[in-house]
């Protein structure tokens, strides 16, 4: 299954409810404000990098360059406005 | 205008692109600002993320107002205030952010809101 979160790690809990869901395999895209959930560095880092164990994470590149997180957690896949849609078709999506 | 400057804060508190909070509010301040008042700007939460560096909006198809922030130094506003619990959380320190910056503690911030004539939330 493939997650999606939009909404800023810092002022809503849908990050947090997203890795409390998704299971081992799944793929987290990370859009809009979620982006921030990619940058290196704060406090959602480690539940971030925890998720990577088993799961894979995304972000999508034009919202991270709109809000200029140029340093990423390391292993985060930034993928393209056509990467989002290879991962909404490829697999069931959940938007959180 | 003859009477004494008001003393007017603006709260940001909301990230720069996800809504239109803070581009509203940055508008709201160049528009005070023209009237001579004596302007504070604090910044909390994800209000911090609206200064981030390297904000390059093309690919998404909107100007972004990011250089605008370095016109307030123009329009003598220079008190631009950052909480630091918010910025611990997010990893930033002042170089990460395109204007200068006072980081301060919540209780002083709170100190000053006490001084205001009139606080606006963005």
């Amino acid at each position: 299954m493939l997650h999606t979160v939009n909404k800023s790690p810092f002022n809503s809990t849908d990050l947090e409810d997203c890795l409390r869901y998704a299971q081992s395999g799944d793929s987290i895209l990370l859009f809009q404000d979620a982006v921030y959930a990619a940058m290196a560095g704060t406090k959602v880092e480690a539940s971030v990098k925890g998720a990577m164990g088993d799961k894979k994470v995304y972000a999508l590149s034009a919202d991270l360059k709109a809000r200029g997180v140029v340093n990423t957690i390391d292993g985060i896949q930034t993928v393209d406005y056509g990467g989002f849609v290879d991962l909404t078709s490829a697999d069931k999506v959940n938007c959180w | 205008m003859s009477e004494a400057p008001e003393k007017i804060m603006f709260v940001f508190k909301n990230p720069p692109h996800g809504n239109i909070h803070a581009y509203e509010g940055l508008e709201f301040v160049l528009i005070t600002a023209a009237y001579e008042q004596d302007i504070t700007l604090v910044f909390i939460g994800d209000g911090i993320l609206a200064l981030k560096k390297d904000q390059d909006t093309q690919e998404l198809g909107i100007k972004g107002f990011m250089k605008t922030w370095r016109t307030l130094d123009d329009y003598e506003v220079e008190k631009l205030y950052v909480d630091k619990k918010s910025m611990e959380e997010r990893g930033l320190t002042p170089d990460d952010l395109i204007v200068p910056v006072e980081v301060k503690e919540a209780n002083d911030i709170s100190g000053i809101m006490k001084e205001q004539h009139v606080i606006y939330p963005f």
